[in-house]
C-alpha cells in the first residue's frame, strides 16, 4: 500500500501553507518533495506523519510504529552518544538494544568508530547519518526526513542520499524534502512545490519532457522574455514565438523546467 | 553605537515579556514585597489550658485560643497555639514555639517584660531553644532546592527538547504523553529528592538543625511538594519558547515563593492581601510542614492541612501540566496513531 496525500490542504495560524495536494509515496522507491523556503516542504513532511492535521483532503500514513521521522535541522540528541540515540530509538519502539540492525546500521553509515562520541560533537554529514540511521532502525513501512542533506558538502549529501537509496532497498516508503533541484535525479518520484501548491509531479525525466516552448541563453536580459539568471548568463524562456535576437538555443535541465513552470504559473495567476 | 541602540531598542520592544520583567514586574514586587516586609508580630497566640488567671490583664497582642488538649508540649507541637501558660502551684510557666521565630521573640520580650514588672511567670523556649536562625530558616531551605530544581531545571528541559526540535521527533514516536512526560520528570524528581536530603544532611552537621519528627512524614511532605514543583516546571516549559523565557518565568514564581511563604517574613506579620498570595503558594505550606516535622515532631494530624493543600495545588499543577503538555504531542498523536483514511 502506498501512503501520501489525496487533495490535501493546510491552513496554519490562517494562512494556506499547501493547497490540494497530491501525493504518492510507493514502498520500495524514494520520492522527494522539492522547493524553495516557504513551498510547504516542512508542512507536507509534518503532516504525512500526523504532527499537523490537514484541513482538507485524505492522508494515508502507518500507524506511529511504523514511521520514522527526521525533523527539519533536528534527528539527534546532541547531548547523547551515537550509541545512545540509537538505544533510545530501540527502546522507544520496543526493539533490542544491542540488535543486528543496529550494528548493520553502524557499519553502513561508518558510525562504528564513533559509537561513544556525542552527536553534537560530530560532523554535519556524520550527524545526519546518524539521524537518518535513527530513522532507519525500526525498519519503519514509512520514512519521512525533512531537509536532510540541507548544508551539508556534496559528499555527506551523496552519503545520506545512498542510506535513503538503502531503506528504499528494504522496501520502505521514504519521503524526503530538499530545496537542491539537482537531487530530484536521485529520487524514484518527484513532486515539486511551489506557495503550497504542486508546480509538477513524476519522475525527473517526466518533469524535464513536460518542458514547452523554447529555451535560450544570454549575455545580456532580454526585455520581452521570462528570464533568471544563472552563472555568467541569462537563461531565455519563451513559451510561445522565437528567441530573441542575441539568445542562442539550450536544452533546458529540471532546473530550467521548474523555473520555467513557475513563470507560466505566475503569469496565469 | 546608535545602530546597536536602535537595534536593542526594536528587539526589546518586540519581546514583550522581557518587557514586562523589566517594568510591570519591579513596580509590582515593590508593591507586594513592600506590604509583606515585616518582623513585627502583631498577635500572638495563647492557649490557657488551665484558664485565664483571675484578675490577669493580657497586653493586645496576645489572643488567647482554645485547645481541647491540655500537655504544653502537645499543645504547641499539633500547632494550637504560638505560646502555652500553665500554672506551676508557685507561679505561672509561659511555654514558647521556638519553631515561629519572630513568634517566639516577640513573646519572649512580653513575658521577659512582664516578669520585670513582678508578674510570677517565667518562660521557657521550646524546639528551638536558642531561637536559632538557621534551624528556623534550613528546613525552608530544603523547600527552595526543590523549587529550584522542580520549576527552573525541569522547565529547561522540557524546553531544550523544544528548542531542539527533538520534541517533535518524541511525538512521532510510539511514545504515549505519558511516558513522554513521566519519563522526562522522573530523573528530576530523584535528583531535587537527593539534593534535598544532601540538604538537610548539611544543615545537620554544619547548623546542627534538630530532625526532632518522623522521616516519613517530611518524605511525604516533600514528594507533594514536588508534585506541585515539578508540575509548574512543566507548565512554564509549555509556555515558554526557548530557555531565556523558562528562566524568566521560572524566577518570577521563585521570588514570590522566596518572600511571601513565611521562609523570611512571619505570614502574619504581613498585610492580609499579600498574605492570601501566600496562601496560593506551595512553599508556604511545605515550610509549615518541614518546621513542625523537624523542629516540633510535629503529628501527622497537626500538619494534614498543610499536606492536604498541597495535594490540592499538585493536583491543580500537575493536571494543568500534563494537559499543556498533552496538547503539544497530542494533536499529532491522535492523527498518527490511526493511519487516516
Amino acid at each position: 500500500m502506498s501512503f501520501g496525500f489525496t487533495d490535501v490542504t493546510v491552513e496554519l495560524g490562517g494562512e494556506t501553507a499547501i493547497e490540494g495536494v497530491d501525493l504518492e509515496v510507493e514502498p520500495g522507491a524514494i520520492t522527494a518533495v522539492i522547493g524553495a523556503d516557504g513551498a510547504g516542504k516542512t508542512t507536507t513532511s509534518r503532516t504525512l506523519v500526523g504532527l499537523l492535521s490537514p484541513t482538507a483532503g485524505t492522508v494515508r500514513r502507518p500507524r506511529a510504529e511504523a514511521i520514522g521521522y527526521q525533523p527539519e535541522a533536528a534527528g539527534t540528541w546532541l547531548d547523547l552518544t551515537v550509541s545512545e540515540n540509537l538505544s533510545f530509538v530501540a527502546r522507544a519502539y520496543g526493539l533490542p538494544v544491542a540488535s543486528d540492525r543496529y550494528r548493520e546500521l553502524l557499519e553502513v553509515t561508518g558510525l562504528g568508530p564513533a559509537t561513544d562520541r556525542l552527536a553534537g560533537e560530530l560532523s554535519g554529514g556524520m550527524r545526519q547519518k546518524l539521524a537518518v540511521a535513527m530513522a532507519m532502525l525500526p525498519r519503519p513501512e514509512l520514512t519521512v526526513l525533512d531537509e536532510p542533506t540541507t548544508g551539508l558538502d556534496p559528499m555527506s549529501r551523496a552519503e545520506v542520499w545512498r542510506l535513503l537509496a538503502r531503506a528504499a532497498g528494504e522496501g520502505t516508503a521514504v519521503l524526503a524534502t530538499t530545496s537542491y533541484l539537482n537531487e530530484a535525479e536521485r529520487a524514484s518520484h518527484v513532486v515539486v512545490l511551489d506557495n503550497g501548491k504542486v508546480l509538477a509531479a513524476g519522475t525527473a525525466e517526466s518533469i524535464r519532457s513536460s518542458f514547452r516552448g523554447l529555451l535560450g541563453i544570454s549575455a545580456t536580459r532580454p526585455l520581452d522574455a521570462s528570464a533568471w539568471r544563472r552563472g555568467n548568463h541569462w537563461r531565455v524562456w519563451v513559451p510561445n514565438g522565437s528567441l530573441p535576437p542575441g539568445a542562442r538555443s539550450a536544452t533546458p535541465d529540471l532546473e530550467d523546467v521548474v523555473t520555467a513552470a513557475a513563470y507560466a504559473r505566475q503569469e496565469a495567476s | 553605537m546608535w545602530a546597536m541602540v536602535i537595534k536593542e531598542v526594536r528587539q526589546v520592544r518586540r519581546d514583550r515579556r522581557t518587557l514586562a520583567m523589566m517594568i510591570v514586574m519591579p513596580i509590582m514586587l515593590l508593591v507586594v514585597f513592600g506590604y509583606a516586609a515585616s518582623f513585627d508580630v502583631s498577635t500572638i497566640r495563647v492557649a490557657f489550658p488551665d484558664g485565664v488567671p483571675d484578675g490577669a490583664s493580657l497586653p493586645d497582642v496576645l489572643e488567647p485560643v482554645e485547645t481541647s488538649r491540655s500537655d504544653p508540649v502537645d499543645i504547641l507541637r499539633h500547632g494550637d497555639a504560638d505560646v502555652v501558660v500553665v500554672g506551676d502551684g508557685t507561679g505561672l510557666v509561659a511555654s514558647i514555639d521556638g519553631s515561629q521565630l519572630f513568634t517566639a521573640r516577640a513573646a519572649l520580650q512580653v513575658f521577659t517584660s512582664a516578669a520585670a514588672q513582678g508578674v510570677p511567670i517565667t518562660s521557657e523556649v521550646l524546639f528551638n531553644p536558642e531561637l536559632d536562625t538557621s534551624a528556623v530558616l534550613v528546613p525552608g531551605l530544603a523547600g527552595l532546592v526543590l523549587l529550584f530544581v522542580g520549576s527552573l531545571i525541569t522547565s529547561l528541559g522540557v524546553v531544550r527538547e523544544r528548542q531542539a526540535g527533538t520534541l517533535e521527533q518524541l511525538a512521532v514516536m510510539p511514545l504515549r504523553p505519558r511516558d513522554v512526560f513521566v519519563g522526562k520528570i522522573a530523573p528530576y524528581f530523584v535528583v531535587a529528592a537527593v539534593d534535598m536530603v544532601i540538604v538537610l544532611v548539611v544543615g545537620w552537621l554544619l547548623f546542627g538543625v534538630p530532625f526532632a519528627g518522623s522521616v516519613w512524614l517530611l518524605a511525604l511532605g516533600a514528594m507533594l511538594f514536588l508534585f506541585v514543583t515539578l508540575g509548574a516546571g512543566v507548565l512554564i516549559s509549555t509556555v515558554s519558547e526557548n530557555q531565556g523565557q523558562a528562566i524568566q518565568l521560572a524566577i518570577m514564581t521563585l521570588l514570590p515563593q522566596v518572600l511571601l511563604s513565611g521562609l523570611i517574613f512571619p505570614l502574619e506579620s504581613m498585610a492580609a492581601g499579600v498574605r492570601w498570595i501566600g496562601y496560593l503558594l506551595p512553599l508556604t505550606y511545605f515550610n509549615q510542614i518541614a518546621r513542625g516535622v523537624m523542629l516540633r515532631d510535629a503529628p501527622f494530624e497537626a500538619i494534614a492541612l498543610p499536606l492536604a493543600l498541597l495535594a490540592g495545588l499538585g493536583l491543580a499543577v500537575f493536571g494543568l501540566a500534563v494537559l499543556r503538555f498533552r496538547s503539544d504531542l497530542a494533536p499529532s498523536r491522535a492523527a498518527a496513531l490511526e493511519p487516516v483514511a
